[in-house]
């Protein structure tokens, strides 16, 4: 096993290091001259000319690429034209906010999705089952943006028991989930979230579950005389490590995928920094937040490789 | 939306493939069909849809862009307007009849490039296999290691707004999923017998790959496809709502959804509208993909 996960680590490598090039290849797609770019539009011209010579513009473009890899790896991924602050700080404290909402709507979603799943499997084919799957399949149907909005116009506008957008006036200098005053600025957001990993975990659990009680060894354990609830364990516990694969993978999906939600409510995280950064064309930090989002997906699937490895006896990799 | 595992699903698909095809098999697909009472409803709301999209110009009661200072969001029925006015005083109507063509047109057309293109480069990375195919798979590696959502708002972030860059943006994002899953149906087709016997009797690369492989590769090919449409409807109009897509004053449901939202305490009915559609447009490709899944015996 100790094998398989040096294997599988080294195998990040060669990944982590194309994505790299493609967001290298990034300010070579937007229109204009690349440096035009990464500057502001009122440089004076022998300023231009010295970032020029700075960056290596001046030289091929393989050697740009590891002129700007190493400074990469170095931590610096460049000044964001708008704030004049480096890219990385950025990137990191929204990263942050970006995580206290999708981790949240995750564990939310497995949880119910979960039950819901179990419940499914074992009453495959009845109307339980039925509900829950059309619940999947609407889940994985509505375009998240607009169930957000959905939610501002029950929550917000009509009821007037939750705010609409934002993070609250402490804003992201300390924010606190066990403080009710904050709190409440994230419910919405992470409601809205929950939806797609719900309707994925859902008919995950439910296959997988339903999988697991049609093998021969549940014949063996009714056959033995064990009560449902008990026959049902054992199921679960067969099911749980590939429904937990798939949840680490949605965390994934939402921490790079979440543009839209933070769009529509405001929520300082990476979705709404690079939202702002497409608006204003901010290549340099638009580039920076796709590669961090990128490698943290990558660090992500790759921990969700390791976890099942070592929780799941059955996958012998050698 | 897009986390809907594009991923995920590529592998298993093309596990299911290699079954001979045995005379009457689209005869018993559509025996099935027949009585999938489900996936033909959706399929006719599918065909609506379509329909009223391509005659939107006939159907449209008002210019979908002629604005009006006087008759900005208006209720559901007002006056003329069966389903209100936007901010700007437009019908409500007419611009959902307008917005399907481009917003089915932004959910079709990615799927339908990525399909060829991803297709042809799966088929022959899995024909020729070899280095071929390990250079074409993990280029589709590095791919995949972008979230579908994160992928196509760089591209298009970077490329800037327009209907053709979101295109491009959403055509490249599918690529990888649908090569993935050409490739491995080929590979497992590639060493049948039938292959075999075929290569032992003469026949060259391309009448192999077009008389023997083809047929078993575009079973799971076109059922993933069906698969990717909701997404791409979903992930089009997003991309629209971040200002990435069509222009306006083009109708688009995702850029209509976006422009309405200073709207929401005003008519919040007339602002959902937009996203009603979507939903009911994703919904329907998911399900007749679903169905047609079944039909064709093709596991997920």
């Amino acid at each position: 096993m100790w094998y398989y996960a040096l294997r599988r680590i080294l195998l990040a490598v060669p990944i982590a290091l194309g994505v790299s090039v493609i967001c290298f290849a990034l300010v070579y797609l937007a229109p204009g001259d690349p440096l035009q770019s990464l500057i502001p539009a009122e440089a004076k011209p022998e300023d231009v000319e010295q970032i020029r010579r700075l960056y290596g513009f001046d030289k091929p473009v393989p050697v740009q690429y590891l002129i700007w890899l190493k400074r990469a790896v170095s931590g610096d991924l460049g000044v964001s034209l708008q704030t004049a602050r480096p890219v990385l700080l950025e990137v990191m404290n929204a990263l942050s906010n970006t995580i206290i909402i999708s981790a949240g709507a995750v564990l939310v979603a497995f949880t119910l999705a979960f039950v819901m799943g179990t419940v499914a499997a074992y009453h495959i084919g009845r109307p339980a089952d039925r509900f829950v799957t059309s619940a999947a399949v609407i889940g994985v149907s509505i375009p998240n943006y607009w169930l957000g909005i959905v939610l501002v116009i029950i929550f917000a506008v009509k009821l007037g028991v939750l705010p609409a957008t934002g993070m609250g006036s402490k804003g992201s200098t300390s924010f606190s989930l066990l403080d009710w005053e904050q709190a409440k600025y994230a419910i919405l957001p992470m409601l809205t979230m929950t939806l797609v990993p719900l309707g994925i975990i859902m008919r995950t659990t439910r296959s997988a579950v339903a999988d697991a009680l049609n093998q021969d060894f549940v014949e063996m354990l009714r056959a033995k005389g064990l009560g449902p609830a008990a026959v049902l364990r054992h199921a679960i516990r067969n099911a749980l490590p590939q429904v937990l694969t798939v949840m680490g993978l949605q965390f994934g999906y939402l921490v790079g995928g979440s543009i839209l939600v933070e769009t529509i409510f405001t929520w300082p995280g990476t979705g709404f920094l690079m939202s702002k950064a497409i608006l204003t064309r901010d290549v340099p930090l638009l580039q920076g937040a796709v590669l961090i989002l990128a490698l943290n997906f990558v660090a992500i699937n790759l921990l969700v490789d390791l976890v099942q490895t070592a929780i799941d006896p059955r996958i012998k990799r050698t | 939306m897009s986390n809907v595992g594009i991923a995920a699903a590529a592998p298993e698909i093309a596990n299911n493939l290699s079954r001979p095809v045995v005379r009457g098999y689209w005869k018993s697909v559509g025996h099935r069909l027949r009585y999938d009472y489900v996936t033909l409803f959706f399929l006719s709301i599918i065909l609506v849809i379509a329909l009223l999209a391509v005659l939107a110009p006939l159907l449209a009661p008002f210019d979908p862009t002629k604005t009006s200072m006087i008759n900005r969001m208006k209720p559901i029925g007002y006056r003329d307007f069966m389903l209100g006015t936007d901010e700007l005083g437009r019908d409500m109507l007419s611009r959902l009849l307008w917005g399907g063509r481009v917003s089915l047109m932004m959910g079709l057309v990615p799927v339908f490039l990525a399909t060829i293109i991803g297709g042809f480069m799966g088929v022959v990375a899995g024909f020729v296999g070899g280095y071929v195919n390990m250079a074409v798979m993990r280029t589709m590696d590095i791919f995949y290691a972008f979230p579908s959502v994160l992928l196509a708002i760089a591209i298009s972030g970077t490329l800037g707004g327009g209907t053709v860059n979101g295109l491009l943006a959403l055509t490249l994002v599918f690529i990888p999923a649908m090569c993935r899953v050409a490739e491995s149906a080929t590979t497992q087709v590639r060493n049948l017998d039938f292959v075999e016997a075929a290569r032992a009797s003469g026949a060259g690369t391309l009448s192999l790959i077009l008389h023997h492989v083809l047929g078993n590769v575009l079973g799971p090919v076109f059922i993933y496809a069906s698969s990717l449409i909701s997404v791409s409807v979903l992930l089009a109009s997003g991309l629209s709502f971040l200002g990435l897509g069509v222009e306006p004053p083009t109708p688009d449901w995702g850029l209509m959804l976006s422009t309405l939202r200073s709207g929401i305490y005003v008519q919040p009915l007339v602002c959902a509208l937009p996203g009603v559609v979507i939903f009911i447009t994703s919904l329907s490709f998911n399900l007749v993909s679903d169905g047609l899944r079944r039909a064709m015996d093709v596991k997920a």
